[in-house]
């Protein structure tokens, strides 16, 4: 790994070439050393290996988040540029799209997904969080993921949409995709996209009305374009967005949760001494581990950021991860400590994009936090935890682990 | 720059200094108030961050915007008229001396 700087042009400062790849299997083993070598080099850098501009100190991540007119997402929130090249999808109306058109959008899928109905179903998912700690506490020895940070979410959230039985299979691979197509034109997209029709094909189908049960999230969706609010065409395309981001994001959210508490037991302990500490808990883990760990935005103007000019149309890359541990905003960064104030970090986003389900996984990770802590005495890590590769996502493949009842 | 004052349901209360600009609620998480979670960190989407507007206050506020209005259905605590999202509060000279109470709870 090297930087070097480019002639100062016009004044502005000159910006750091780097020539790391952020999407590269080694780099996702370990990104932490590259992560502060990309915040060290400066404010904003540029990647030679895919041809981007990179932000990852906090309080450059925050301002491009911040201001979706400069740094839009109409043309991607992947590398992939929408005004020069024909999308892998039909564009998402809400992750996809810009002001006004997405404030439309998203103002249905936020009220799907309001503090409100976070009441209703609280008590559900509560209920199910139990259920599946008395099968973990039957099993003693199990895999973190699968059993746990996977069979949980996948135990209410596709009945919380209305999904059907059949076919829910499709569910993490069709995830797995979307946020692997998010990156640059590597193994894991062309992969991925290449064996993605019979997931398409299920989620198609799977958003249309008819095929969602009264009362889920998807229902109240359709529900919208009887108000007005949205057009029929546009209602499958908007409950796509919650099969698309609202499952992988929470398995992999919980998986961090788990795994930090498994490596931290000085913090396990103070979460069983103290079971209103769930919800930081797990809010604390979304920062250390950022599940979410890149998005890219798009300039619509030349814009000079923190003294780096940059042109028209050139994309930009956040490293929400690389933000979350950014020494001159969090005091300790490196440091898993559930009673941090960790209001502010970027594992959600922030601003107008900010994760639209963010009550979901908060409540998932509270509940599911509060019936383990409840129940358990100790989580002990049993064998070597096995990472899963995608280019957007951050999470384990397996964590195998045995339990001590209370 | 202005000073406005947090009460806590138990009568406990913080006075502090705030700068131009910033909302309520950032004013409270820099001076490490409890009782403001504001998990969104501002982004008017989560109602964390709820307070009750002292009475002889109200009227000098700006009106509750529509998004505001759903999330103040959401509060964890009961909504009463003078409910607000302290995020949703923009600080100005005018509002020197506000005072705003805590709910018991935010989630």
């Amino acid at each position: 790994m090297s930087a070097s700087s480019s002639p100062e042009i016009n004044g502005s400062s000159a910006v750091p070439r780097l020539d790391v790849d952020p999407f590269a299997m080694n780099f996702f083993a370990d990104p932490y050393p590259t992560h502060e070598l990309l915040r060290e080099a400066g404010p904003v850098v540029y990647l030679d290996k895919w041809n981007v501009y990179g932000v990852a100190r906090y309080a450059e991540v925050h301002a491009v988040l911040n201001d979706p007119a400069t740094f839009c997402s109409s043309r991607g929130v992947g590398l992939s540029d929408f005004k020069k090249e024909t999308p892998w999808r039909p564009p998402s109306l809400i992750l996809e799209a810009d002001p006004p058109a997405h404030t439309r959008t998203r103002s249905v899928l936020s009220k799907v997904l309001s503090p409100t109905v976070m009441k209703q179903v609280r008590d559900r998912f509560a209920a199910a969080a139990e259920e599946r700690v008395d099968a973990l506490l039957e099993k003693r020895s199990f895999d973190a993921i699968t059993d746990l940070a996977e069979a949980y979410p996948l135990s209410i959230f596709p009945d919380a949409l209305g999904l059907k039985p059949e076919g829910r299979e499709h569910l993490i691979p069709y995830a797995s995709l979307v946020f692997n197509a998010f990156g640059p034109p590597n193994q894991l997209r062309q992969d991925a996209i290449a064996r993605s029709a019979p997931h398409q094909a299920y989620v198609t189908e799977q958003c249309q009305r008819d095929n969602l049960a009264p009362g889920g999230f998807g229902a109240c969706i359709h529900a919208r374009v009887d108000d007005g609010e949205i057009t029929a065409a546009e209602a499958p395309l908007l409950v796509r967005s919650l099969l698309s981001a609202g499952l992988d994001t929470t398995v992999n959210g919980i998986g961090a949760a788990v795994y930090c508490l498994a490596r931290f037991p000085d913090q396990w302990q103070r979460l069983r001494d103290d079971l209103t500490l769930a919800r930081n808990a797990f809010e604390e883990a979304v920062r250390f581990e950022s599940p979410v760990q890149t998005f890219f935005r798009t300039t619509t103007r030349e814009v000079e950021l923190s003294g780096a000019r940059i042109g028209e149309g050139e994309k930009v890359l956040m490293f929400l991860a690389a933000a979350n541990r950014d020494p001159r905003r969090w005091d300790k960064p490196d440091s898993y400590d559930i009673t941090r104030r960790s209001s502010g970090h970027v594992g959600f986003g922030s601003g107008i994009h900010m994760c639209v389900g963010q009550l979901v996984a908060r409540l998932e990770g509270e509940v599911m936090l509060t019936a383990l802590a409840k129940r358990i005495a100790g989580i002990e890590i049993t064998g070597e935890p096995k990472r899963r590769f995608n280019n957007t996502l951050r999470g384990l493949d397996s964590l195998p682990v045995t339990i001590t009842p209370a | 720059m202005s000073a406005i004052t947090f009460i806590h349901p138990d009568g406990r209360s913080d006075h502090i200094e705030t700068s131009d600009g910033e909302s309520a609620m950032q004013a409270a998480t820099r001076h490490g108030i409890d009782g403001i979670l504001a998990e969104c960190g501002g982004n008017a989407m989560c109602a964390t961050c709820h307070v009750y507007v002292d009475e002889a206050w109200l009227a000098r506020l700006p009106a509750v915007a529509d998004d505001e209005d759903a999330l103040l259905d959401g509060t964890a605590t009961e909504r009463l008229p003078n409910s607000r999202l302290s995020c949703q509060i923009q600080l100005t000279p005018a509002l020197d001396g506000l005072v705003l109470r805590l709910p018991e709870r935010q989630v």
